[in-house]
């Protein structure tokens, strides 16, 4: 046996990097505008607003509900933003919108200083149901729209117009990398290390000389403006228009188990988790109607899909609670040669 | 074996499919429609009835008369759950089949996110009875049509009634309105007209606002019962209509003094509140019941036939039920009115929105084709989308709606000019270019 000896194991960044050639250089060229309208563009829109929780709930441990809140303040900032101020770069309107987010997430970071857990995620809840009054109460918000539904301006960055299915995924993946990236960068660092300590034991992180409140507002700080600007990207990218009402509890609830299901403390969690919550109910939904169009009508088709997903997320959580990405470390462990 | 030899080629399909290599079989005559149909969560009743009502009145087309000009009419459903994504997911999935008609989301919060899709697709959205208020400027709105009946049309027919019952419009000042309103975009749209008629009629006005779904009323009514109004004008969906006529008994306001819209017109709003809603009136563009010409052709030749929709034929001839075969009646004979200048074949989304803005159907058309009595008349424009359609008013005496107003006319004059400030608005924000013809 004289085979060539393979490093056992590879650089820690050769698979992100697979992905993003694969995602930037492959996919343009492959994917129809079905895939891209409909499965990426939501699919990366979910997994950064599941990043930005992750951050908030899988490293530094604080549970919060008010996740689609933020979304809708990211969303309604960066229309007003563009809307205002005349001739403002949209990449500019979309940072501004972030950082409109991180001031309401911060004030609404605010009682984790007192609360913790469960206490914590019910006082966030306060956020859901105050961003969506606020917003429906004040026209101003959606420039005075009778409906209070605001339509997204085209994508154009320095004259170039992302408009097309192709344009639009390109858009919010560069968008999404790069905010991924930071996220991945942080969580190695100090601060990251401060978040993790926060999480696993404020008493004895204190006592170890962590800034502990400051630790708690910066978490609320970058996750909101994660997760604001992942709601610039469902609204204008995907959707393509925005009402208060797409940001309610459910959409919060959703992120949430993307980051439970994908595994929580892992950036790859939040992507893994978006792809069984975006895509797979879909697939599901072909395979239905392929396998039983005929026989039964899509609302039967559609009830008995919920069920399955159901079903198939108490089984990957009781076989491992720890989420997509462990069960995936597991499978390749076992595949990879002894 | 043979189950896994199935699961083998639903796999495989389900693959292919996502990936978008669509199975296209038209033949090159057939007219596709493409449904964002919901027959599950809050909105099922409407759902099955309208699109229930839809597909019957293209299976008649098929069965009867073998297609329009010919060409067959085919469909395919996505379920919404009246979920804005679910229905974007749903378009982008349809749009790739061939010789699509148009779309009829049957909702407000899809319709919005469709408006900027269709248009660079160049096919026509339909949103019959509801949708964008502004949208009836054609002008600005080539591609969609808010048909029959627009929301401040709908909201100005039921101030003129409210008006006929007191003796004239005069009569209004001093009276005490208040709307009850759905908490979603639908639901508000209607806010600025109310004012606005308001003020020129100089009645007082409260709008209240119902948290979607509207299960829950309770701190509303007790308003109500403060503020003791002459009129509630209920402007519901789904389970918020019987929640409402239940509370509005239990708090003791008098049924025959709500108004409903549109939108709470329907059995379905009525039976589940028993006796509350005896004496309730609801504003409506087609008549409910089984007895005109054309439901008597969807009974016998496609129930018949054992092809029909509903799964409880008791349903048909309800308004729903009535709604989408008249929303089936408009898209037909728009695909004819087409077909008359662009030839027996399957049409592109463009030549079919050219039918529907020649669409005129007067009441000689409408009796022609078993409709008498269903509704009124309709007259598109390509500058006008709504097409002056009638509205009447109907009455559920405990166990069918009766029309109890003769079909009448909104004020569209008044309506107009704010209907052109918004649009142009629009088409400022959005660099849309106003059309000056058909042809533009």
């Amino acid at each position: 046996m004289s085979a060539v000896a393979l490093p056992r194991t590879l650089p820690a960044w050769t698979w992100p990097l697979a992905v993003l050639v694969i995602a930037f250089g492959v996919v343009p060229f492959v994917a129809s505008g079905y895939v891209f309208d409909a499965l990426l563009i939501p699919f990366l829109a979910l997994s950064l607003a599941a990043v930005g929780l992750n951050l908030l709930t899988g490293y530094a441990g604080q549970l919060s509900l008010g996740t689609a809140a933020f979304m809708a303040v990211g969303a309604f900032a960066a229309y007003n933003f563009n809307l205002r101020v005349e001739g403002l770069p949209l990449l500019v309107s979309i940072g501004l919108a972030g950082l409109a987010a991180t001031a309401v997430g911060l004030v609404f970071g605010l009682p984790s200083l007192r609360l913790r857990g469960f206490y914590l995620a019910v006082s966030t809840l306060a956020a859901q149901f105050f961003v969506q009054w606020a917003l429906t109460k004040f026209s101003w918000f959606s420039n005075d729209n009778a409906s209070g539904v605001i339509d997204a301006p085209s994508l154009e960055v320095a004259g170039i117009v992302f408009d097309t299915p192709v344009g639009r995924y390109i858009f919010s993946l560069s968008i999404v990398t790069v905010l991924t990236l930071l996220a991945w960068r942080l969580v190695r660092t100090q601060t990251g290390h401060h978040f993790i300590a926060v999480r696993d034991n404020e008493l004895a992180a204190r006592v170890i000389g962590v800034p502990v409140l400051r630790t708690k507002l910066l978490a609320f700080a970058v996750s909101s403006f994660i997760v604001g600007v992942a709601g610039v990207l469902w609204g204008f990218v995907y959707l393509r228009t925005v009402e208060p009402a797409g940001f309610n509890l459910d959409r919060s609830f959703q992120i949430l188990f993307i980051v439970i299901i994908g595994g929580l403390a892992t950036i790859r969690g939040a992507f893994f988790g978006a792809a069984l919550i975006v895509v797979f109910p879909l697939l599901l939904s072909r395979v239905g109607s392929f396998l039983f169009g005929g026989w039964f009508d899509s609302g039967v088709l559609d009830m008995s899909q919920r069920i399955v997903l159901g079903a198939l997320i108490i089984f990957f959580l009781a076989v491992e609670p720890q989420g997509l990405v462990a069960l995936w470390d597991r499978a390749r462990k076992r595949l990879a040669p002894a | 074996m043979s189950f896994l030899k199935h699961l083998k080629t639903a796999a495989l399909a389900a693959t292919l499919s996502v990936a978008g290599l669509q199975f296209a079989h038209a033949d090159g005559n057939e007219q596709f429609f493409p449904l964002q149909s919901y027959r599950v969560g809050p909105y099922a009743a409407g759902g099955t009835g309208f699109f229930g009502g839809f597909i019957d009145y293209l299976n008649l087309v098929n069965t009867r008369d073998g297609g329009v000009g010919g060409v067959k009419l085919t469909w395919e459903e996505g379920e919404t759950q009246y979920e804005v994504e679910r229905g974007v997911e749903v378009y982008e999935r349809l749009k790739q089949r061939p010789g699509i008609a148009t779309w009829n989301p049957l909702s407000v919060g899809i319709a919005y996110a469709l408006i900027d899709r269709v248009t660079a697709d160049k096919v026509p959205l339909l949103t019959i009875n509801h949708g964008r208020t502004d949208t009836t400027d054609g002008r600005v709105f080539k591609y969609i049509f808010p048909l029959l009946l627009n929301p401040y049309s709908e909201t100005s027919g039921i101030v003129n009634y409210i008006a006929g019952k007191e003796g004239g419009t005069d009569k209004l000042k001093g009276k005490k309105i208040v709307v009850l309103y759905h908490g979603s975009p639908y639901g508000k749209e209607t806010i600025p007209v109310y004012e606005l008629l308001a003020k020129k009629y100089g009645f007082t006005l409260q709008q209240i606002e119902v948290p979607h779904p509207g299960n829950e009323q309770q701190s509303q009514w007790l308003t109500i019962r403060r503020v003791k109004p002459d009129y509630v004008v209920l402007r519901g969906w789904g389970v918020m209509n019987p929640v409402a006529l239940k509370t509005a008994q239990k708090t003791g306001f008098p049924v025959d003094h709500i108004v409903g819209n549109v939108w709470s017109n329907s059995e379905e709003d009525v039976i589940p509140a028993g006796d509350a809603a005896k004496g309730y009136v609801a504003i409506t563009t087609v008549a409910a019941g089984a007895q005109y010409p054309v439901l008597q052709d969807i009974t016998k030749v496609v129930y018949g036939a054992g092809k029909g929709n509903l799964q409880d034929t008791k349903r048909i001839g309800s308004v729903y039920h009535n709604l989408g075969v008249l929303n089936g009646i408009l898209n037909v004979e728009a695909i004819r009115i087409a077909q008359a200048k662009f030839g027996k074949r399957t049409l592109t989304g463009d030549e079919i929105r050219w039918g529907l803005e020649n669409l005129k159907i007067d009441e000689a058309r409408a009796a022609a084709l078993g409709a008498k009595g269903l509704f009124h008349s309709i007259n598109v424009t390509w500058d006008n989308h709504e097409g002056d359609g009638r509205v009447a008013f109907q009455q559920w005496d405990g166990s069918k709606w009766n029309v109890v107003s003769d079909w009448i006319a909104p004020d569209w004059k008044l309506l107009r000019p704010i209907i052109e400030k918004s649009s142009l608005t629009y088409a400022k924000e959005k660099n849309v270019k106003v059309r000056k013809s058909i042809d533009d």
